[in-house]
């Protein structure tokens, strides 16, 4: 087997607190208008660099919308409009200069529901990596195939049968081979929309064993409805309500000693 | 007869619906939830059960009637006459003629009396099939009347009424095309193999014969003209101008239905749609001389300048104009299976960073493939069993070429043309056309057993 250094290996850094690390992503009076319907007002948060920030809040709250202003998603919607600064490494990414899909290709997505292309299991991780031109020849593809999938801890699974269709893995299976093939094109960002939801509580442990290991070379931004999830994978946690970001702070606090009211309310179920 | 039959079976079924409905209801004395089934399927079924005899009846009844009638006319006829098959139906036809008041000539008194016999013996077998099955109705309406009880499961005897009714008409549409596949064979098969049927090919020289002409000289003077029955030339005809119309078809259906369901805004999809879809509607004959008239020669003018020699009737006109033709199926189907990826899909190519048409083609159609590919099975059949347009642009020469801007004919084409005007259906040529025919329907059944296949082998990639 070939055995130069990985690209995605090679970026690794050591963990640090997620206290002190960088911003990757700043929001700056974020509001974002679905027709009439006013959905997010005046967001305001910044996203720390290679750690895993929970959104949680009830349905409707406005958390999936913020999460897809992170990468324009929301431009696909055409009665969407989307006021305020939004800035990855200090450059506005609602700039009319940058390029959405090339924002894109930097800005990974997880999917609530397992969306695999109808390929082969290869053809989906090789997709990106083909668009993009990232690499150079058959070998390499192969190789950011084989560590895309091993990262996202489904190449045992499937090394024999890389020429089956993608879409006849089981759900948890499904779920991970769309990680593998957002990680495949080496994004900065992953965004994760409720990507557990769809799935039972074994296959959901592994997606959250693999954030925890992904997260030393991603930002990982999450939408969940689950406390218990946000508790256990995410170093900080943002709470949203009717489209207020209501309180944002270090995951333990949030859980053990929130300032709003609200917020108290919500993590012990008390509405939502 | 048959108004009065149907009055009173509809009479029947009211009355048995009424009377099984009401005594449901004193039954059950207003207790319908510890019924087993409401009032109304009691009504339903005991209708149905007046309905299945008396229809039966009426089906059998009126085939015995018609067939002792003709017995009874027939015996009033000479011997001479009923030994001579011909002359008995000549003499049946003109006595059932008098029967109903058509043009009589001078009839002679046989036919006379044998009319008289037909009409006693018909209005007879009416009656007594009216009043066989009104009793046959009756019989069925109370043995209905006497199920009537809390514990009777009239909501599930009615449903296997519904499930046998279904089953009938799925059986009789199943029927009719193994009827018509059945006299195209045995046409066939008199075509290739019986032997009172003069000057026809062997099935060898049919398939493989390069030459057609079913038209033998009539008369001395018309010249030497051999007859032939060689199918290839019809063949390649036909495969030409399909190719050609699908040349045409498929790039512009398609990309006009990735056009209207990935890039136009709703507005324009509005208009543009059903204004493709009106194509459809356009009839072939007018198509026709539109490939005739405007198409074909402005193809001649055009040939000229580059010093081409094009025919006035040309392959490639009649292609075109089929093309034109067959664009909406193919824009139209392949639009609806385009829009029936599912967004998930697109989403996740679109947070990949690939372009909008990157997605189309890498994502999106390959998903959408087995729909495209039945679009465009459905196109193809479409252009090859296509005859006006061919009649009126390609011409009647039915000449073995693959060069587009010559005249050729297709096997459609030819059948229309043997079979037009009076016809004695114990000839070759006559024949020739269900020999044509049935070729014809093989190609289009392997085509669609083609099409079925590939959409089965991707189907339900995507969920």
């Amino acid at each position: 087997m070939d055995m130069r250094p990985d690209p995605l290996i090679m970026m690794t850094t050591p963990a640090q607190a997620p206290t002190t690390t960088p911003t990757k992503v700043a929001a700056n009076n974020v509001n974002v208008y679905y027709g009439a319907k006013h959905a997010l007002k005046d967001v305001s948060v910044d996203i720390p660099e290679k750690s895993v920030t929970a959104f949680i809040g009830p349905s409707g709250c406005g958390k999936s919308t913020f999460l897809r202003c992170i990468n324009r998603m929301n431009d696909t919607v055409a009665s969407c409009r989307v006021e305020g600064l939004i800035q990855i490494d200090g450059k506005d990414i609602y700039d009319p200069a940058l390029d959405p899909v090339q924002l894109r290709a930097r800005v990974g997505m997880v999917f609530q529901k397992p969306n695999p292309f109808p390929k082969s299991i290869y053809d989906n991780v090789a997709y990106g990596p083909r668009i993009h031109g990232l690499s150079r020849s058959k070998a390499e593809l192969d190789q950011i195939v084989e560590s895309s999938l091993r990262k996202a801890s489904l190449w045992e699974e499937v090394k024999d049968r890389l020429n089956d269709s993608g879409t006849g893995l089981s759900g948890g299976q499904q779920q991970r081979l769309c990680i593998a093939r957002t990680i495949a094109i080496n994004p900065e960002i992953i965004l994760m929309d409720e990507p557990c939801s769809a799935l039972d509580p074994i296959a959901t442990a592994r997606i959250e064993e693999l954030m925890e290991e992904l997260r030393h070379n991603f930002t990982i931004i999450i939408v969940t409805h689950s406390m218990q999830q946000a508790a256990r994978v995410s170093q900080r946690t943002a709470f949203f309500h009717l489209g207020i970001l209501v309180e944002t702070g270090s995951t333990s606090d949030i859980f053990t000693n929130p300032t709003d009211k609200r917020t108290q309310d919500y993590i012990t179920g008390r509405f939502g | 007869m048959a108004g009065w039959y149907a009055l009173v079976v509809v009479a029947l079924m009211l009355a048995g619906f009424a009377l099984a409905r009401g005594r449901a209801q004193s039954v059950a004395g207003g207790n319908y939830a510890g019924m087993h089934s409401l009032p109304s399927y009691h009504g339903l079924y005991t209708a149905s059960l007046a309905f299945i005899p008396a229809l039966i009846t009426f089906l059998v009844g009126s085939q015995i009637a018609g067939y002792l009638a003709t017995q009874s006319a027939l015996s009033a006829l000479p011997n001479d006459i009923q030994s001579d098959i011909l002359r008995q139906g000549a003499a049946l036809r003109e006595a059932v003629n008098i029967v109903r008041g058509g043009p009589v000539g001078a009839a002679s008194a046989e036919v006379q009396s044998a009319a008289v016999n037909y009409a006693s013996a018909l209005s007879a077998g009416q009656w007594i099939t009216l009043a066989v099955g009104v009793l046959a109705g009756l019989a069925g309406l109370s043995w209905g009347l006497s199920r009537v009880s809390m514990n009777f499961r009239a909501r599930n005897a009615f449903e296997k009424l519904v499930h046998a009714l279904l089953w009938i008409c799925a059986t009789i549409a199943v029927l009719t095309t193994v009827g018509i596949v059945f006299s195209v064979v045995g046409e066939t098969y008199r075509f290739f193999f019986d032997p009172a049927i003069k000057g026809k090919p062997t099935v060898f020289e049919f398939l493989f014969g390069t030459e057609w002409n079913p038209q033998a000289a009539m008369r001395a003077d018309q010249g030497d003209i051999q007859t032939a029955y060689g199918f290839l030339p019809l063949l390649t005809g036909t495969l030409l101008i399909t190719v050609i119309a699908i040349a045409v078809a498929g790039p512009l259906g398609l990309f006009s239905a990735i056009y209207l369901a990935e890039y136009a805004s709703p507005g324009v999809r509005a208009v543009a749609k059903p204004i493709l879809e009106i194509l459809a509607g356009i009839p072939t004959v007018v198509l026709g001389f539109f490939a005739a008239l405007t198409v074909a020669p402005y193809i001649r003018g055009w040939g000229e300048t580059f010093g081409l020699n094009v025919a006035s009737e040309s392959a490639l006109a009649a292609g075109v104009v089929m093309g034109m033709m067959i664009i909406p199926f193919i824009s139209s189907l392949s639009d609806d299976v385009i829009n029936a990826v599912p967004q998930s899909l697109r989403d996740g190519s679109y947070a990949m960073g690939a372009t909008k048409s990157e997605t189309i083609r890498q994502v999106v159609l390959p998903a959408a493939l087995p729909g495209i590919v039945s679009a465009f099975m459905l196109a193809i059949s479409r252009a090859i069993g296509e005859t006006m347009i061919v009649v009126m642009a390609a011409g009647l020469a039915a000449n073995l070429t693959f060069n587009p801007l010559d005249a050729v004919t297709t096997i459609t084409v030819q059948i229309k043309t043997i079979l037009v005007g009076d016809q004695e259906f114990d000839s070759a040529k006559t024949l020739a056309a269900f020999a044509l025919g049935f070729v014809l329907f093989f190609v289009t059944l392997v085509l669609n057993f083609i099409a079925l296949k590939v959409v089965q082998k991707y189907r339900e990639q995507y969920d």
